[in-house]
């Protein structure tokens, strides 16, 4: 294929030539762009469905231009810049806290990069070996907008919503990379298109498996996607995680000082950075643009997996879909955590449950590559008893905990009773 | 892992180019639509406006004040911890490349660094460090108290004895 475009347009088809790295990034960017109102009108569809309402259902077909209206409307209602802040700092936090979405996807493939496809040329933007590395550097450069915004308005309520929420980024990008070195660890490279290629491989490692080695299905990979799923949530602000706009006490957070499309600006950074990370977590856990987790060569049919290669792109955005949708679905289920429950969550169990699964897939890898692949059973039943005796002991530790404080909460709840019934009991003496 | 296609495909340099050609358009989208606002709004200033919105009071005093020392303990405890695990980046991707001697030594050599972590853990756990109940503080003076979840209670269930 190259050979021939090349005789015919003379054209350099490779990922070096300006017009393809331009084509490349722009085939990133304007998707994001394009994609972000459509979000947003279908998390207010989806939670309205789920709160057995209509939602936006009025400006164009099902009201998908009403978030379009909104942003038009934005950009042309005044912009208040008040009078105590700190003046270059407030202008430039909402475009440091939307840079890092942009820039985020670059590593993201979200086609098949192996393979004579036109997809390697055009995904993803940077296939550099440090993919995995840039991507956690630039997520946690959104931390500077929250916190800079929070810090310039000037205003006690910002400034305590870019602290709340500078610890509990912090917090959670900790488990979040210990989380992604389990699967760096189990792939040998920090090349998010190697990670995908691997995946691709028979499961577990054994050979003739029909069955794709999603880092989902193997033990320390579903661990570390859970963490990571909790984790990426909690970067990016959501429900249940979102204490630092949280309105009850806080206002709006760090954006109470802003206006205008300053103040969409960082909405808009929060959805690109959703969109971003359930792309990054198919890449890394669901098999990338695999459509299904089975191995067609292995089984002989080879053709469907020509089939689903040229459909690839869509593969991969039904799965960001999905990851959006579940998004959304927390949204609607999960009441929002209390600070100290957030910071117990993120330090004193994902952190160590990171941790322990970093050293388990070593231990995996460790086996497998010593005593042969089968081996690396042993270490998995022997890490589920140790698992589920860990559990057992804290659950019994925890629940016990728990029974006292229900005793001492019934005292007071019994407090106020007997008042209301001599209340109550006083007036039917005199009327009798 | 590499696939040979994708290493035929792969020079540093394009693909770096490439890398700050998105930093540069991400950087412009975000520099335009914060600027569009500011260009585009009307303008009509008004002092009420212009004060910081604390719930429609008067606004009282700077906002630039003390805050709890406990979010500049878990930042720092945070960069230990973040660190320490950046220390490994190197490993992850050389654990299986070089043959098995290397692999079995520099496997338990990470158990052995990663004993420290624990430690290091345990440790700021103990100390309290990211304790966020409002009921501990951080001063010397607070050791000698009964651990945390035990005080609360007490002291509700007095208050329960006393009213009846």
């Amino acid at each position: 294929m190259e050979g021939m475009f090349s005789n015919l347009y003379a054209f350099d088809w490779s990922r070096d030539n300006p017009w393809l790295q331009g084509a490349r990034v722009l085939l990133l960017v304007v998707p994001l762009l394009m994609l972000v109102p459509g979000l947003i009108w279908w998390e207010r569809r989806l939670l309205s469905w789920m709160q057995d309402r209509y939602g936006p259902n009025r400006v164009g077909p099902f009201g998908l231009l009403q978030t379009i209206c909104d942003g038009v409307k934005l950009f042309f209602k005044e912009d208040i810049t008040p009078i105590a802040v700190d003046k270059g700092i407030y202008f430039v936090a909402p475009a440091i806290a939307l840079f890092p979405a942009f820039a985020l996807g670059a590593t993201m493939p979200w086609g098949p990069t192996d393979g004579n496809l036109v997809y390697r040329l055009l995904t993803p933007v940077a296939d550099v070996p440090i993919g995995i590395l840039y991507m956690m550097a630039v997520s946690s450069l959104g931390v500077y907008g929250i916190v800079l915004g929070g810090y310039a308005s000037n205003n006690k309520y910002s400034l305590l919503g870019g602290l709340r929420s500078s610890a509990q980024l912090i917090s959670y990008e900790l488990a979040m990379g210990v989380s992604l070195a389990c699967i760096v660890l189990a792939t040998g490279s920090l090349r998010m298109s190697d990670m995908v290629i691997s995946q691709q491989g028979p499961l577990w490692g054994i050979s003739g498996a029909p069955i794709q080695n999603w880092f989902f299905f193997t033990p320390y990979g579903f661990l570390a996607g859970c963490i990571f799923l909790i984790c990426m949530i909690a970067e990016t602000n959501r429900a249940p995680f979102d204490l630092p706009e949280a309105e009850n006490e806080l206002i709006a957070g760090y954006h109470t000082e802003y206006s205008s499309m300053k103040f969409a600006v960082y909405f808009m950074g929060e959805y690109a950075a959703m969109f971003v990370f359930s792309g990054i977590f198919a890449a890394v856990f669901l098999g990338g643009w695999n459509p299904l987790p089975i191995r067609w060569d292995a089984i002989g049919m080879a053709g469907i997996d020509h089939i689903f290669r040229l459909l690839a792109p869509l593969c991969f955005l039904g799965k960001m879909a999905g990851g959006l949708s579940v998004y959304i679905w927390l949204r609607a289920t999960l009441p929002r955590l209390r600070y100290d429950q957030l910071m117990n969550l993120g330090w004193k169990s994902l952190l160590p449950l990171a941790a322990m699964n970093l050293i388990g897939v070593a231990s995996w890898e460790y086996i497998r590559a010593v005593y042969g692949p089968t081996s690396a059973l042993i270490p998995v039943v022997a890490a589920f008893v140790i698992l589920i005796l860990v559990m057992g002991i804290y659950l019994a530790l925890t629940t016990r905990k728990r029974t006292t404080e229900l005793t001492s909460r019934t005292v007071t709840m019994v407090d106020p009773s007997p008042k209301r019934t001599v209340e109550l009991v006083e007036p039917a003496e005199v009327t009798s | 892992m590499d696939h040979p296609a994708v290493q035929a495909a792969t020079t540093y340099n394009g693909e770096y180019t490439a890398l700050l050609m998105l930093i540069a358009l991400a950087a412009i989208i975000c520099g335009a639509m914060v600027t569009l606002s500011y260009v585009l709004g009307p303008k009509k200033i008004t002092p009420y406006k212009q004060s910081p919105y604390e719930c429609g009071v008067a606004p009282l005093g700077d906002a630039k004040e003390r805050f709890p020392i406990k979010f500049y303990l878990v930042a720092i405890v945070f960069i230990l911890f973040d660190i320490e695990v950046v220390f490994l980046w190197g490993w992850f991707t050389a654990f299986q490349k070089y043959g098995t001697p290397f692999l079995v030594f520099s496997f338990w050599e990470f158990i052995v660094y990663m004993l420290t972590f624990i430690v290091g853990y345990a440790y700021v756990i103990r100390v309290g460090a990211i304790n966020w109940d409002e009921t501990i503080t951080l001063e010397p003076s607070a050791e000698r108290t009964e651990p945390q979840s035990a005080r609360p209670l007490e002291r509700s269930a007095a208050g329960a004895g006393g009213a009846h």
